[in-house]
């Protein structure tokens, strides 16, 4: 049994210590929003916040984690209650299959959490390890752009 | 007479030709002829003077139903990330004067809902759209001639909201008592009770998505996330590349690893089932190495598939005709345009949950069409219609086939393993960049002439291509399926007829042109499997259709948007260059020479949405880096049913095409595929998404729903060449143009 916090739960996790986190959370504990994307850390579908830090959970060993906090977008709102940039992702619809957009949404939170008020061209740089295949992209961008200049409720 | 004759398949001009030549042809070409008689999606034409849909699902109760338990619609469309779930709700609900809340929306699952075929080529609102409008409309007259005889006052005293109907004397009868008295299982009418568009309360708005807020907080959503009691994880195990055959497999090792169920070898297909998805992913690893293969057949290479493509064995077909001046005795413009194989390359592999129970295969899919899936999954199965159930459940984009089909038929060859047992399969990265069918490579040859005013007077374009078009119409057509050990055979291909064209797709320009002779050479013999993608051969048909008329406006001194104009009839068609010039700011006056503009027009198809874009972009000569800058868009998709909705769409088409059109490419050698992940095959990143992209709609308050899924991919991909061009001082005419020179290898 490996121990493992997530979203401020403690978990007891039976899976083999050289278990993708990724498979962990989805099938271990049943989380959705973490994605299996390329497997490779190649696309950031999988991407998830560890200890304050955006990592590819597809390619983070579950025995790598130790102490360290998962934030998993389930950590962040929920449906009735979401979080300010969950909320703007629905305002602004940024979304088309949405299959990328957990993985988009919590490298932004990562961002965010560091740097409250990044400019454009640093939010530009943080995303770049996340790919979007419907392209969209200006709204991902605009979403995250709303949070970062503070104006959302 | 040319050498190609024999070959030429006439069967489009068929209303010129007597009944033996009919004979003659239907023994050469008997699939495109038969294709009239179902449409281009693949569903039985019942009804033809019936709108939409309703054509090949006639009765009203096959798409609405009313009791008690509420109001239930049924489409047969499905929701690729396209927002297609949310705007049937906008038109079923408009058109039954209710809250969309108040509907249960019913998507393609083979036991519920109509058979409306692929939900494809920018069809779901023109034939899916139009078949709910109607059908609802025609049930809610209904409904109120109903009420109108329990109540006795005329329907012109009733009003009917959210599933009531009240006469102007207060009393009311509910849609569920209503009903009662009426029959909806009866043919639809070929027109619907008139409805003043002006007062649509829902069509029209930007409903939010409904799928989107579980989608950003951890909902299941997809088929990835479906997680049934007992359900076993599986992974297959395909050749290195089509046509290898399987030499030896010791399985003994991997049947002992942890968690390993089953493994299934049948013929080439191999498969393993594990109570893990992990341990599953560790066992199919562990089969990979221990699998021995033939060589595979050599590939033509990257350099050498246009040159293959020319000299393979091709069926000609005349796209168009016709000679009406005489031929122009100006120099001759002429050029080649090429594009490489493409990759639909979802970011989601394709996953599919199947199960045998009580005889039936029911199989949870993200496939384009549970219903011709469902005939090729029980032809492969070896068992009648009725025991394989198709349910659509959302997965990743697919834009078009890919591996959706085919990992359908791998869940439901490992469930037939183990009867009972749910078991999910998803496929890994490099199967899904392999194994899906590619959007074909292409080659086009143009030559075009203007007459002494400076108007466009002659015309001849020839294009190659392998099929755009292999979908499920067989067992054949499911890649797992070859690979048993009793094989099944693809049905042979078939191109798209017009007027929606395949390879041919938008081959024939919308200008006004005298003399004009557009062909299509088919390959059917291929290097790799290919089939539909967005737009199919529009996307470089567009492309080479756009640049000629560019270059031809410059070489007679003028400019391109007005030479397009002046070359239109439409006036649908110019309002749309207009807007775009206009919000654009066209003509562009930029001073950098390192930047520049270009613009392309097109009608998608010739048939639906109009789409005009002007883009600028930017070439950095110390990085040797391209960038769309700026796109100023507008489109006519008819009645807009939902803005935002058509509006990301189309952002989406912009920056999707402009990837395709920059940078991507299937890369391969003789003897292997290199792009089997996302550093083999680079798609568009957040460094080079542009700084801009507007969108104008041009509504059209009560005509037809056009669809807007796919009409940017041809003309953004021409805009973006001609404005790198202009920066470059040179047309570029070889796609992916960042592949080839003056910027990448040649």
């Amino acid at each position: 049994m490996i121990e493992l916090r997530v979203n401020g739960v403690l978990h007891q996790v039976e899976a083999g210590p050289e278990t993708p986190l990724l498979y962990v959370l989805r099938n271990d504990l049943r989380m959705n929003g973490a994605k299996f994307g390329c497997g490779m850390g190649q696309c950031g579908a999988c991407t998830v916040i560890v200890q304050g830090k955006p990592v590819f959970s597809c390619v983070t060993p579950l025995s790598s984690i130790g102490a360290r906090e998962v934030v998993t977008i389930e950590g962040l709102g929920t449906l009735a209650h979401p979080s300010p940039l969950q909320a703007s992702f629905i305002a602004h619809q940024a979304a088309q299959c949405g299959y990328c957009i957990s993985g988009m949404i919590m490298r932004a939170q990562a961002l965010l959490a560091a740097n409250p008020h990044p400019d454009e061209a640093t939010i530009r740089e943080h995303m770049e390890p996340n790919l979007c295949r419907c392209g969209t992209h200006m709204r991902i961008l605009a979403a995250i752009r709303v949070v970062a200049a503070g104006e959302h409720a | 007479m040319t050498r190609h004759d024999d070959r030429v398949d006439i069967s489009r001009r068929a209303f010129i030709v007597n009944g033996a030549l009919v004979v003659a042809f239907a023994t050469m070409a008997p699939a495109r002829l038969l294709a009239q008689k179902v449409d281009t999606l693949g569903t039985v034409i019942l009804a033809p003077n019936l709108p939409g849909s309703l054509k090949s699902n006639p009765f009203l109760d096959a798409w609405i139903k009313i009791d008690d338990s509420g109001i239930t619609v049924c489409t047969g469309k499905v929701e690729l990330g396209t927002g297609v779930r949310t705007a049937m709700l906008q038109i079923a609900a408009e058109q039954l004067s209710v809250r969309p809340a108040l509907i249960t929306l019913v998507t393609a699952d083979t036991a519920r809902t109509p058979d409306e075929g692929y939900t494809a080529g920018s069809h779901s609102m023109a034939d899916g759209g139009t078949a709910l409008f109607n059908a609802a409309a025609q049930v809610r007259f209904l409904l109120l001639t109903a009420a109108s005889s329990r109540l006795g006052v005329p329907v012109s005293r009733l009003t009917a909201k959210d599933g009531e109907i009240r006469a102007d004397d207060g009393r009311k009868v509910t849609y569920a008592e209503a009903v009662k008295d009426i029959q909806l299982h009866r043919q639809a009418d070929a027109t619907s009770p008139a409805v003043d568009p002006k007062t649509f309360t829902l069509i029209g708005t930007s409903l939010p998505r409904v799928d989107i807020p579980g989608k950003v907080t951890g909902g299941a959503a997809y088929v990835q996330d479906m997680r049934l009691p007992g359900m076993l994880h599986a992974r297959v195990v395909r050749p290195p590349l089509p046509g290898a055959r399987l030499k030896q497999l010791d399985v003994t090792a991997v049947e002992k690893l942890p968690g390993v169920v089953r493994v299934v070898v049948d013929g080439d297909f191999i498969g393993v089932l594990a109570d893990d998805e992990w341990r599953a992913i560790v066992a199919a690893r562990a089969l990979t190495r221990a699998a021995g293969w033939t060589a595979a057949p050599a590939l033509p290479g990257y350099a050498g598939i246009h040159a293959a493509l020319r000299t393979l064995p091709a069926k000609v077909y005349p796209t168009a005709s016709r000679s009406t001046a005489p031929v122009s005795t100006k120099p001759a413009f002429t050029c080649t345009h090429t594009k490489q194989y493409v990759q639909h390359g979802s970011i989601g592999p394709s996953c599919a949950v199947a199960q045998l129970a009580d005889g039936t295969m029911t199989v949870w899919t993200h496939t384009q069409g549970v219903y011709p899936l469902r005939g090729g999954l029980a032809e492969m199965l070896g068992v009648p219609l009725d025991k394989v159930h198709c349910i659509h459940v959302e997965g990743s984009g697919c834009y078009g086939h890919n591996g959706a089909d085919d990992v359908a038929a791998d869940a439901a060859l490992l469930a037939r393993a183990v009867p009972g047992q749910p078991v999910r399969v998803q496929w890994m990265r490099d199967q899904e960049q392999l194994w899906e069918p590619y959007g074909p490579a292409m080659a086009t040859d143009l030559k075009a002439t203007l007459d002494d005013a400076g108007n466009l007077r002659d015309w001849n374009f020839a294009l190659w291509s392998t099929p755009h078009n292999e979908r499920i119409v067989n067992a054949g057509r499911l890649a797992p399926a070859t690979l048993l050990a009793k094989p099944f055979v693809s049905a042979p291909p078939v191109p798209i007829p017009n007027p929606e064209g395949d390879a041919d797709r938008n081959a024939v320009p919308p200008y006004r042109i005298p003399n004009l002779d557009v062909t299509m050479n088919f390959v059917p013999e291929m290097p790799f499997r290919t089939s539909a993608m967005r737009s199919l051969g529009a996307h470089i048909n567009v492309v080479s259709i756009e640049t000629t008329v560019d270059e031809l406006a410059r070489s007679v001194g003028q400019d391109p948007v007005d030479f397009r104009i002046r070359h239109l009839d439409d006036p649908r068609a110019v309002e749309v260059i207009r807007t775009a010039a206009r919000e654009f700011g066209w003509p562009y006056r930029g001073t950098d020479d390192r930047k520049a503009a270009g613009f392309a027009f097109s009608r998608y198809k010739n048939i639906m949405g109009y789409f005009a874009i002007a883009v600028e972009v930017a070439y950095d000569p110390d990085t040797n880096a391209v960038r769309l800058l700026r796109a100023v868009a507008a489109i006519d998709c008819g009645q807009i049913v939902n803005p935002d909705g058509a509006r990301n769409q189309i952002e989406g088409g912009i920056l999707q095409s402009t990837s395709w059109t920059l940078y991507e490419a299937v890369d391969f050698d003789e003897i292997q595929v290199h792009s089997n992940d996302w550093s083999g095959y680079p798609i568009m990143r957040f460094s080079q998404v542009p700084d801009e992209v507007s969108v104008h709609i041009v509504d059209r308050p009560g005509l037809p729903f056009l669809g807007a899924a796919e009409i940017a991919q041809g003309p953004t991909a021409a805009a973006v060449t001609i404005a790198l061009s202009r920066v470059m001082g040179s047309p570029l005419r070889d796609l992916p143009l960042m592949r080839h020179a003056p910027f990448g290898r040649t």
